[in-house]
């Protein structure tokens, strides 16, 4: 390095935003050499502190550790770790320590962050007193914890409950103490914060509010006694302060640099000190008499400076928003903007929910165009959203109370959605990461919220933006998706959707006319059972003709689920749960000649497991003789319409649930479809055949039936929306109808109703529209292919078993009439089950 | 427990005739048993036939001869039926594994005959 050239700057305090100043100027370093000493009081470097109580939850230190490893080496930066600077003396420019340095700077930085604020109340001086900001702090309350059983914090504010959630998790009887007449007075108003008492006060912590301390003596029951202003007193064991914030300016002070009235180091726009080769940022600096005790701000004034110290010589800290989302024993609470309602004619809107713990406040301008603030209490989950309106100043919806009402059946979805945010948006405040940049980091292939974490740094520090970034990646997926995401695979640069209007309308009948005309290369098993579905649903041809049975996933082909070892399940049709005794000991006989495991299923039919391929022709052709269908178990295809007894049997039953789910079974069963349907029909709204849970749920009502759509269990469950209500037994045929067709025009490759309606523009309202209103003008159509399907519809067994072609199919061996040696079962509970591993003899023959 | 029967010792450099091109629906595979070996043979729409191992080495249950064939960036594969891995259909390499390939044979077609020869 060339030292004529470098200018030596040398930093004090290695906090957070210490560090994040320093990882600022590395990256601009290459432009402007620099030969950097960092000054560090504490015995590690910068750690994360907005976790620190995380350290008490079983995090160590080193989970907390904000230094990438190597980084000062890799720099080439001087640490002086555990060495605090004690002097600057700014004639000569050199920085003196404690430990007795002297070190010469062209430009000094000051980071020195703050120290927590203990009342001059007699007694401090115990030695279970304690403060809440390094991890040598929480070490000490950790082990005087240990042996105590009652904790008091004083202070109510952000940091007091959170130490005090600390205290709690530690086992002790909690109480916190404030001196103001409610909790987090600074951002929350009266009603929330007495909200925010009853919660916290109902997980067992005592909260005093209006209480100042007067004095700590020793106690009678406890280790010490709290005295109070008003006479009134409180035994605990230990006591951490946490009764607010003080800038570390004292150097600063001795030094002669200008200081407020308040304390804080006085920075101009560019963070500069009243000496221009003096910055001050983070918590220790006063800017435009304001301080900042958050990290979002810190790490925009790190930016600024370190833009400033190298030539950006227009670098400006604009100011920054104090918003704060967080989780305080357990409760949510955000506080937005100006909270207070200080503006003049500002407007409130209020919703409390005292049973559910839920408090929320807009505040809006007068003219109810513009957010200007919001609290929230118990639940805070629109604070990405609200605090976006309140930046951008958004022009409000026409009810403004619907952003923070709880949104009613049926109601238009709340929030205004991503879309609506200008692309300076700041979403990340933490890492001053604007929507702009988000949406490039996708467009450059971040898809994934862990790329786009580590690209952008959003999200990394408090979290409470995640959600938000996690909807603009979705929002700007989806974007793309119209280009590129949507195509099947790389044979066909389509959807499901446009592939299958392709086919519908130019009446394709096969995979290869589809491919030669609209794809490329020969397929694969995404593009062909997917096409498959398409040619099924579209024309409702067998199957395993030849032509279509390449297409087949192996289910398909062999009409039958595989399982983990080679064999076959076999699902026969129990229309809405309802047997016969014949049918069930037929079933009961098949399964014994054949040695089948037998199970009743999760959904109301008997599966039998362990079928060789050979034997389920043989199998079948009993089951289909006896009057048995096939049950679509294999297919993306309607599965099963789940029935509970209904008025026929039950007191409670208003209509008649099993002769419906029979009759909606047996119209739709071998419906081919994006992925698979499942269906269920109760008489009453108890509910017992779960049909909020179904692609399509139907309940019955004195006056007809209410129809649900788009319930999921399985791996994201969901309940059903209803769709509508009170409708007689044609109706309902003639709106699932409709629903369904719609459903598999329009839906992706392997996308069930409800995710399919989670990505439908219009939500609800719009599935409502079109079938119940029949807005696009399709309904007769769509009857019309249902009608179509309803009429072609053979079962798949009963063609397979009289098909000699299809039949040449079923043999392990397409040269031997052997089955699969390496078929082997055991028995357990009186049954088969696939050998493990371990009980097999000898390993099936190795790859060469 | 039953022995395996159809695992035995394969004769190498030897055409062995299994079937007849008719009994493969064309971009579909059956399984042949070659000298107690379970292979998997495929033809595709051209009537080029290939061979592999019928044994998934992912699922270790003999049913690649059961999966769907196609191309993957120009490569000739069947995607497993159970757990959906692709196999190269000329060299039995794994697409998503590198260290994962099973073996590879010869096959060809002769009139309507055909033979396999285990590698
Ligand atoms: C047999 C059965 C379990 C049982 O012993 O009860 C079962 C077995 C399988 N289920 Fe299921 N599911 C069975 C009821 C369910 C239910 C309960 C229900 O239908 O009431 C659910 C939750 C309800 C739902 O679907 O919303 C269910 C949610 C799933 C899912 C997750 C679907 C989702 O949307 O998240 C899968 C995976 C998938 O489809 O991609 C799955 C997939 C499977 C597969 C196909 C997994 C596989 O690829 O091998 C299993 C093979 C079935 C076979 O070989 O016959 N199975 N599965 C049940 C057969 C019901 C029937 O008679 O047809
Ligand atoms: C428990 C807790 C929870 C918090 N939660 C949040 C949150 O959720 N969101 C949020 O935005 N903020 C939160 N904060 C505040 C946040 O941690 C601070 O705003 C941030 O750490 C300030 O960074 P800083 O670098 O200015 O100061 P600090 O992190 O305090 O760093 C200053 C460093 O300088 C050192 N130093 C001081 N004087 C000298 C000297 N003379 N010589 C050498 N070294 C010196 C100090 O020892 C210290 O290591 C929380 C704080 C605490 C304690
Ligand atoms: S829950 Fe999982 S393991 Fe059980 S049947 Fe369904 S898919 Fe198979
Ligand atoms: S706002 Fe804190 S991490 Fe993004």
């Amino acid at each position: 390095m060339n030292n004529l050239q470098t200018e030596k700057i040398v930093v004090i305090g290695n906090g957070m935003i210490g560090q994040r100043f320093l990882e600022q100027l590395v990256s601009r370093a290459e432009s402007h050499p620099v030969d950097v000493t960092v000054f560090c009081a504490e015995a590690r470097p910068a750690y994360d502190r907005v976790q620190l109580t995380s350290f008490l939850s079983g995090k160590s230190a080193a989970d907390l550790n904000l230094v990438p490893e190597g980084f000062f080496e890799h720099h080439g930066i001087a640490l002086r770790l555990g060495d605090k600077a004690v002097a600057i003396d700014r004639e000569r420019k050199v920085v003196r320590s404690a430990r007795g340095h002297e070190l010469p700077y062209d430009k000094l930085v000051l980071a020195t962050g703050s120290y927590p604020f203990v009342p001059k109340v007699p007694g401090t001086e115990w030695q279970d007193c304690f403060v809440y900001r390094a991890i040598e702090d929480l070490e000490a309350i950790r082990v005087a914890a240990k042996t105590a059983k009652v904790g008091t914090v004083i202070g109510g504010g952000l940091l007091g409950l959170e130490a005090a959630k600390a205290l709690h998790d530690l086992g002790l009887k909690t109480h916190v103490v404030e001196f103001a007449p409610r909790l987090m007075a600074v951002q929350l108003d009266d009603s929330g914060g007495r909200l925010l008492r009853h919660k916290i006060e109902a997980l067992g912590v005592a909260v005093h509010t209006s209480k100042a301390t007067k004095e700590i003596v020793k106690g009678t029951t406890c280790r010490y006694k709290l005295l109070f202003a008003d006479g009134s007193e409180l035994e605990t064991d230990l006591i951490v302060f946490s009764a607010g914030i003080r800038p570390r300016d004292q150097l600063a002070k001795a030094a002669g640099l200008t200081i407020g009235e308040r304390g804080g180091i006085a920075v101009n726009d560019h963070c500069q000190t009243n000496d221009p080769n003096i910055y001050a940022l983070g918590e220790c600096a006063l800017w435009s008499g304001r301080l900042y005790g958050l990290v979002a701000p810190g790490y925009q004034m790190a930016e600024v400076t370190a833009r400033h110290l190298t030539g950006e010589t227009d670098a400006r800290f604009p100011g920054a928003d104090m918003s704060t989302k967080l989780k305080l024993l357990g409760v949510d609470v955000a506080s937005i903007g100006d909270a207070h309602g200080v503006a003049p004619d500002a407007l409130n809107y209020v919703f409390t929910d005292e049973a559910s713990g839920i408090y929320k406040k807009l505040v809006v301008s007068g003219d109810r165009k513009r957010l200007l603030g919001a609290v929230l209490v118990g639940e805070a989950d629109d604070y990405g959203s609200l605090l976006q309106l309140t930046l951008n100043a958004i022009a409000l919806p026409e009810h403004p109370e619907d952003l923070i009402l709880p949104a009613r059946e049926g109601g238009a979805s709340k929030g205004m959605g991503v879309d609506a945010l200008p692309d300076a948006a700041l979403i990340c405040s933490c890492n001053n990461v604007s929507k702009g940049a988000l949406c490039c980091a996708v467009a450059d292939g971040a898809t994934s919220l862990g790329a786009l974490k580590k690209n952008t740094k959003a999200a990394t520090t408090c979290g409470g933006c995640a959600p938000l970034v996690k909807q603009i990646l979705d929002a700007q997926l989806k974007k793309q998706g119209v280009d590129v995401k949507n195509y099947l695979c790389e044979h066909f640069d389509y959807s499901r959707q446009e592939l299958f209007h392709l086919t519908r309308v130019g009446g394709l009948k096969t995979f290869d006319q589809i491919i030669s005309k609209h794809g490329k290369g020969r397929g694969c098993d995404i593009c062909k059972p997917a096409v498959a579905g398409i040619l099924a649903a579209c024309w409702n041809e067998f199957v395993l003709k030849p032509k279509h049975a390449p297409l087949q996933d192996t289910n398909d082909y062999y009409l039958a689920n595989m399982q983990k070892d080679g064999t076959y399940s076999i699902v026969p049709r129990v229309p809405g749960g309802e047997i016969t005794p014949e049918k069930l000991i037929v079933m009961g006989e098949v399964a014994k000649k054949f040695g089948l495991y037998t199970k009743i299923t999760g959904a109301q039919r008997i599966d039998l497991f362990g079928a060789r391929v050979e034997q389920l022709p043989l199998i079948w052709k009993e089951l289909v003789d006896a009057g048995f269908e096939s049950g679509h178990a294999y297919g993306k295809a309607l599965r099963t319409v789940k029935s509970c007894v209904g008025s026929t049997w039950c007191r409670f039953g208003v209509q008649d649930s099993v002769t419906m789910a029979v009759n909606v079974e047996n119209r739709y069963r071998g419906l081919r479809s994006p992925h698979k349907l499942k269906m269920a029909v109760s008489g009453c709204t108890r509910e017992c055949a779960e049909a909020q849970g179904k692609d399509v749920g139907i309940i019955a009502t004195e006056k007809g039936w209410n129809l649900y759509v788009c319930g999921n269990g399985g791996i994201k469950p969901r309940h059903a929306d209803l769709l509508v209500k009170d409708i007689d037994d044609a109706t309902l045929i003639k709106y699932i109808d409709r629903f369904l067709m719609f459903y598999i025009r329009t839906g992706d490759r392997l996308q069930r109703t409800a995710t399919w309606l989670d990505n439908l523009e219009g939500g609800i309202d719009y599935v409502r529209k079109v079938v119940c209103e029949d807005s696009l003008g399709l309904g007769a159509e769509l009857e019309a292919d249902m009608q179509r399907f309803v009429d072609t519809y053979e079962c798949e067994w009963k063609k397979a078993i009289n098909d000699p072609e299809t039949l040449k199919r079923f043999h392990h061996f397409v040269n031997s009439d052997a089955p699969d040696s390496n078929v082997v079962f055991v028995a357990e509970r009186g049954q088969i089950r696939p050998a493990r591993e371990d009980e097999r003899e000898g390993e099936p023959e190795a790859v060469v | 427990m039953t022995a395996r029967p159809n695992v035995t010792i394969t004769k190498r450099d030897e055409w062995v005739a299994v079937c007849k091109l008719s009994d493969i629906v064309p971009d579909t595979g059956v399984c042949a048993l070659v000298h107690g070996r379970q292979v998997a043979l495929f033809r595709l729409h051209d009537d080029s036939v290939y061979a592999i191992d019928n044994l998934d080495p992912f699922s270790k249950a003999n049913v690649l001869s059961r999966g769907i064939v196609g191309d993957m960036k120009g490569e000739l594969v069947v995607a497993s039926p159970i757990y959906k891995q692709h196999f190269n259909l000329l060299t039995g390499q794994c697409l998503e594994d590198a260290d994962v390939r099973v073996a590879a044979h010869a096959a060809r077609v002769d009139g309507d005959t055909v033979s396999v020869k285990i590698n």
